[in-house]
């Protein structure tokens, strides 16, 4: 097989595999239009909006959808100081300890949603704490916070200790280094963990399942209607899901590349300010 | 820990401390010890707990028995306990959702890694992020509508001709492998890409130079290299299939149940929690028991795993 030919071969694996991904998502969202009463982009019946009209008057969902986000509000806000401040403490040990104490930490990330939402209930009933969104929340964090830990302890690694014994040596306090020393290089981690702990709770569905009590949040209100019946204003609540999030990464690849560009322009510019003074 | 200390003086130190302990403990440990201790009770009435009726037995684990149906397995009729049942049909289609997502993968891996080129990558990754961030329920209804026996699916191919009667795609276990392996591939693909990514290109091209064909260079070259990865895609993907709710849920038939499904008739259904926690605690052993197995069979570590 000759280079050229592999490549090509690997492009339209490439392309394949994209198209594979995403034209179900571009399915779900077509059926959003479609004047059916069945959720589905064939036969096509004309086209409609009053699946998001629907949408729109549906107070279930907005009630489910503002829990999510509390949920997940209250997810980040425990999340991230417990991840933060546990990836500090297994940064500052070493050995066994160390390996058992990140066996522990990392081991919800692996674990069954199902079995995490069952151990929560079963333990906080122990404690006469009912079910309902508050022990989603914490059964949430349990492995949400690893996730966290994971990054800051990645951004740790990079942190020269040396800055902070000068700040001692200057004579600041405790707080004051963590304020700002170790908090400041931190800060890229902790908010790409707040984001990744933000989206992870409100994608999850089955710790919520098993702790929510009656209450309901949008991942298991889609659930039930996508399992009863359907409508197809579920289809519009997708489509608008997915353009959200398309936009924010359309947003985020221009802004991208704008700062690529720039660096671009930046570097040229050096090189021939370089040139000019080797002249 | 005095390095701790010295560094962030002891309030800090102590609230370090105090934050991880009430995550390992309060959310971790402990639970988990309530779900082993539950599983061995029986389950009673609020007034009989603690009662001479609660004793610990085995009688919870004794329901996975029950029920014997006869099963074709290979062409013999065995007696074989319902939740048995499926709990191996849990374990072996997960498995093969793991095989299809690996060949799905790797190919795609590898092209990432190694032969796209380095301007074009942010622009895939975002695209391959996209499905991502759509959530799971969104995703197994996506493949819901394609599958339905009037879908498009269908209709596609009873209009070119490759078939011509419509499938009944959402029978047995096959719609939930689609949705397992769609949800799901992605998580194969990050860790390889990874792995391979850290490879240095030279050895591939002495490899070639040297003569050998190109599955040889990916047999004793590329592969042995990506074992890390590979090893921590298929214990996320089975993990994650395993233990998917949603999509047995959304794409199975009522001749496909998932042991989590087994689980949630347990918690939901009939109430008991008693038995549900000897159920989770057998799917958990088996979540440690392949977890192990693969890193007994890669040679990796927990820490190359969670990465």
């Amino acid at each position: 097989m000759t280079e050229k030919l592999r490549r090509t071969l690997y492009n339209i694996y490439m392309a394949a595999f994209l198209f594979y991904l995403l034209v179900p998502l571009a399915l779900m969202g077509g059926a959003a239009f479609n004047d059916s009463k069945l959720p589905s982009v064939y036969p096509w019946k004309g086209l409609t909006d009053r699946w998001f009209i629907d949408l729109w008057n549906d107070e279930t969902m907005w009630y489910s959808f503002r829990n999510t986000i509390l949920v997940a509000l209250a997810v980040v806000l425990l999340a991230v100081p417990i991840g933060t401040a546990a990836a500090i403490v297994i940064n500052s040990i070493s050995g066994k300890v160390r390996s058992v104490l990140y066996g522990v930490m990392v081991a919800p990330v692996l674990a069954p949603g199902a079995v995490i939402g069952i151990s929560t209930i079963l333990f906080w009933n122990k404690l006469n704490v009912p079910t309902g969104l508050h022990l989603s929340v914490l059964g949430q964090v349990s492995y949400i916070a690893a996730f966290v830990m994971l990054m800051v302890l990645a951004r740790l690694q990079s942190f020269d200790e040396n800055l902070e014994e000068a700040a001692l040596d200057l004579g600041a306090s405790h707080g004051q280094v963590m304020r700002r020393i170790l908090l400041p290089h931190l800060y890229p981690a902790i908010g790409a963990g707040a984001a990744i702990a933000f989206f992870q709770s409100i994608e999850n569905f089955n710790i919520t399942l098993f702790t929510r009590g009656t209450s309901q949040t949008l991942t298991v209100y889609v659930f039930s209607k996508v399992r009863a019946g359907i409508t197809p204003s579920i289809n519009a609540l997708a489509l608008l899901l997915i353009l959200v999030t398309f936009s924010a990464a359309v947003i985020y690849e221009v802004r991208r590349r704008r700062a690529a560009t720039i660096e671009a322009a930046r570097e040229a510019e050096a090189r021939r300010a370089d040139e000019a003074g080797i002249i | 820990m005095d390095d701790l200390l010295r560094r962030y003086g002891p309030t800090l130190t102590g609230a370090f401390m105090l934050l991880t302990a009430f995550w390992l403990l309060m959310l971790v440990i402990l639970p988990n010890i309530t779900l082993f201790e539950a599983s061995f009770r029986p389950y009673l009435p609020v007034v009989d707990v603690g009662g001479p009726k609660d004793f610990y037995s085995f009688n919870n684990y004794g329901k996975f028995f029950a029920n014997s149906t006869d099963t074709d397995i290979f062409g013999m009729n065995i007696p074989l306990p319902i939740h048995v049942k499926i709990f191996f049909g849990t374990i072996y289609y997960s498995t093969l959702v793991t095989v299809i997502t690996f060949v799905v993968a790797y190919p795609l891996a590898f092209y990432l890694a190694k032969v796209v080129s380095p301007k074009s990558l942010p622009t895939l990754f975002l695209l391959l992020f996209v499905p991502l961030w759509v959530s799971e329920v969104l995703r197994s209804f996506a493949w819901w509508i394609i599958l339905a026996l009037k879908g498009p699916l269908n209709a596609i191919l009873l209009g070119t001709g490759i078939l011509d009667q419509p499938v009944r795609w959402i029978m047995g276990y096959r719609a939930i492998i689609i949705g397992l392996v769609y949800t799901y591939v992605l998580f194969m693909v990050f860790p390889i890409y990874n792995a391979i990514q850290s490879l240095d290109t030279n050895q591939i091209e002495a490899a070639q130079d040297l003569g050998s064909p190109w599955w040889r260079t990916h047999l004793r070259v590329i592969l042995p290299h990506a074992k890390p990865g590979i090893a921590s895609g298929s214990v996320m993907v089975f993990m994650l299939s395993a233990g998917s709710l949603l999509v047995p849920a959304l794409l199975g038939s009522p001749t496909s149940l998932w042991f989590t499904q087994t689980i949630q008739q347990w918690m939901l259904e009939s109430q008991d929690w008693n038995t549900g926690a000897a159920y989770s605690f057998l799917f958990l052993i088996l979540c440690t028991c392949f977890v192990s197995l693969v890193m007994w069979v890669f040679k990796v570590q927990l820490t190359d795993i969670a990465k």
